[in-house]
């Protein structure tokens, strides 16, 4: 299979293009937002809490395949799952569903909506965060 | 553009100076496409480089040994060559620095810091990098100056008609704005806008890094303050760029940073600094990047700047055409004699990023993203672009591997 074919295979055009659980959660309990500023990716999740558990989870964003594809899949993993369990959950379990070779700054995309989506735990349930996405959404403040 | 042979310059003969494009990069020749961020080197720059390291090498400005006075008259030498590029009264007046970006950070404190304060506007363009951008921003944040910008229209030009309302928020201080935009390729009215901020009693800060390595320069034509360029987007070594600055404002204003060579004495209370251009070239520099500037110089200057302007000028109406054949791609920024050799565009459907990937397996070398210009694409309402920008040994073959590769996007994305 050429590299053409294992990065853009069908699975990951059909989340790019059909998204799973897209758009604003209403209502939900918890939100964040982050950039990729390689290649200026977007990405905002909402989650909805029933107790610990994530009842619902979606998002919204605008950037390429991988990011929007990758943050698509995440949406169907973690529904169901807690707080706890997603906060600790390793970049590898999103990495293997995504299943395809990623160079290192392709990586960032991949894992763009996971970071996201970890900050929102963190700010809602108090979860702990990892280090590499703690400055995440920090900015000089002009305004 | 009406071109004189004598005016033309052979690109598949200077490609025998870039040891990459005989090479395979990924199982392809590679089609650079990527100058306008960093261009690639020839070897008579390699080779004089290590020929400085080899024979000529010692710390500058200080040993009286013959070694270090080589390596002073080679960085002096380069200073000269660099000074003269941009015709520069003086060589006194310009200042090597690490990059384009840390020359505009050291006008926007050096002087920005003590001219600035409340009542004070500070214009920039919605075109401008964000080296020109963030500076002024942050400076006049800091110093409580108004920031204000002129806007640009649909095709990427300054609308100048909005001076006026900008010069009734205030004292204009400073305008800074690039000669040629780094990710439209637009050239702009730097004259007019020198004119105009001259008559509000304001300096005019030039960003030439996009301007200087595709079209000849003339800062005393310009008639600029300021005006900031760098090595590695013109053949030479990356590390190295220059400011150059009128002498009476680079006198009065106060150094960037300190220690080393800007000092002229030091006691336990006071400090006096070196005179120009030493003043504000702080530690040991850069010196053999700054000698590869001068080597580069050289070599584009051999070239010559004229055969460059048309050369891209070429490649540009050929990209332009091929695009417009294609359906779903949206190009931005004006008509090609309006700009330089960068073209800048979106595919329907597809993120720049999935495009500059598939592209790559084709040995097709763009970039995509937002080129440190965001305010310009929030403006064009797109997130990021693709942008194919060209250099002397960009080739007509490889704006058709860029339109071949772009066909192949379209295949794999369905649009």
């Amino acid at each position: 299979m050429s590299e053409l074919d294992q990065m853009y295979r069908e699975v990951i055009l059909d989340h790019y293009k059909n998204p799973r659980s897209h758009g604003v959660l209403e209502p939900h309990d918890a939100h964040a937002e982050g950039q990729n500023p390689l290649c200026g990716d977007e990405v905002t999740v909402y989650v909805r809490y029933d107790g610990d558990v994530i009842a619902d989870v979606s998002f919204e964003g605008r950037g390429c395949a991988i990011s929007q594809a990758a943050t698509s899949m995440l949406t169907e993993i973690v529904k169901g799952r807690t707080a706890a369990e997603v906060a600790v959950m390793p970049k590898d379990e999103l990495l293997e569903e995504i299943g395809i070779p990623l160079t290192p700054i392709r990586l960032k995309c991949a894992l763009l909506g996971l970071g996201v989506l970890k900050v929102a735990l963190h700010n809602s349930k108090g979860t702990p965060l990892p280090e590499e996405w703690q400055g995440m959404g920090d900015d000089l403040d002009l305004g | 553009m009406a071109v004189s042979p004598a005016t033309r310059l052979d690109a598949h003969k200077l490609r025998a100076d870039f040891a990459v494009f005989d090479e395979l990069v990924g199982g392809k020749p590679v089609a650079y496409l990527d100058s306008a961020s960093s261009t690639q080197k020839p070897r008579q720059v390699l080779d004089a480089m290590r020929e400085f390291y080899e024979h000529s090498y010692a710390n500058v400005h200080r040993g009286v040994y013959d070694l270090a006075e080589r390596a002073t008259a080679g960085y002096e030498g380069a200073r000269a060559k660099v000074a003269a590029f941009v015709n520069a009264p003086s060589h006194r007046e310009l200042i090597f620095t690490r990059s384009a970006t840390e020359a505009l950070n050291l006008i926007a404190y050096s002087w920005g810091l003590d001219n600035l304060g409340p009542g004070d506007v500070v214009v920039i363009t919605e075109l401008e990098h964000h080296a020109n951008f963030v500076p002024w921003q942050f400076i006049a944040k800091r110093t409580g100056a108004t920031f204000a910008h002129i806007p640009i229209d649909d095709l990427g030009e300054l609308q100048l008609d909005h001076l006026d309302e900008i010069a009734s928020r205030g004292n204009v201080k400073v305008v800074a704005n690039n000669l040629v935009s780094n990710t439209l390729g637009t050239i702009n009215p730097v004259e007019k806008l020198a004119a105009w901020a001259h008559e509000q009693g304001a300096i005019m800060v030039v960003d030439a890094a996009q301007a200087a390595p595709h079209k000849k320069i003339d800062v005393q034509a310009l008639g600029c303050d300021f005006l900031a360029f760098s090595s590695h987007k013109l053949c030479g070594p990356s590390g190295a760029g220059a400011l150059w600055g009128r002498r009476d404002l680079l006198e009065a204003m106060q150094p960037f940073n300190l220690g080393g060579e800007m000092i002229r004495s030091v006691s336990l209370d006071r400090t006096s600094w070196n005179e120009l251009p030493y003043k504000f070239e702080a530690g040991t520099p850069a010196i053999a990047e700054a000698y590869g500037f001068g080597e580069a110089i050289d070599y584009v200057s051999e070239v010559g700047l004229d055969a460059i302007e048309a050369h891209e000028h070429e490649l540009v109406v050929q990209t332009m055409d091929a695009l417009a054949e294609i359906p779903g791609i949206r190009i931005f920024g004006p008509p090609a004699d309006r700009r330089t050799g960068i073209v800048s565009f979106e595919l329907e459907g597809v993120h720049p990023h999935d495009v500059a990937q598939i592209l790559n397996w084709e040995g097709v070398a763009v970039r995509a993203g937002h080129h440190c210009t965001q305010p310009l694409m929030t403006r064009l309402g797109v997130a990021a672009t693709t942008r194919a920008s060209f250099y002397l040994y960009s080739l007509p073959e490889d704006v058709d591997r860029l339109v071949a590769g772009l066909r192949k996007v379209k295949d794999t994305f369905g649009v």
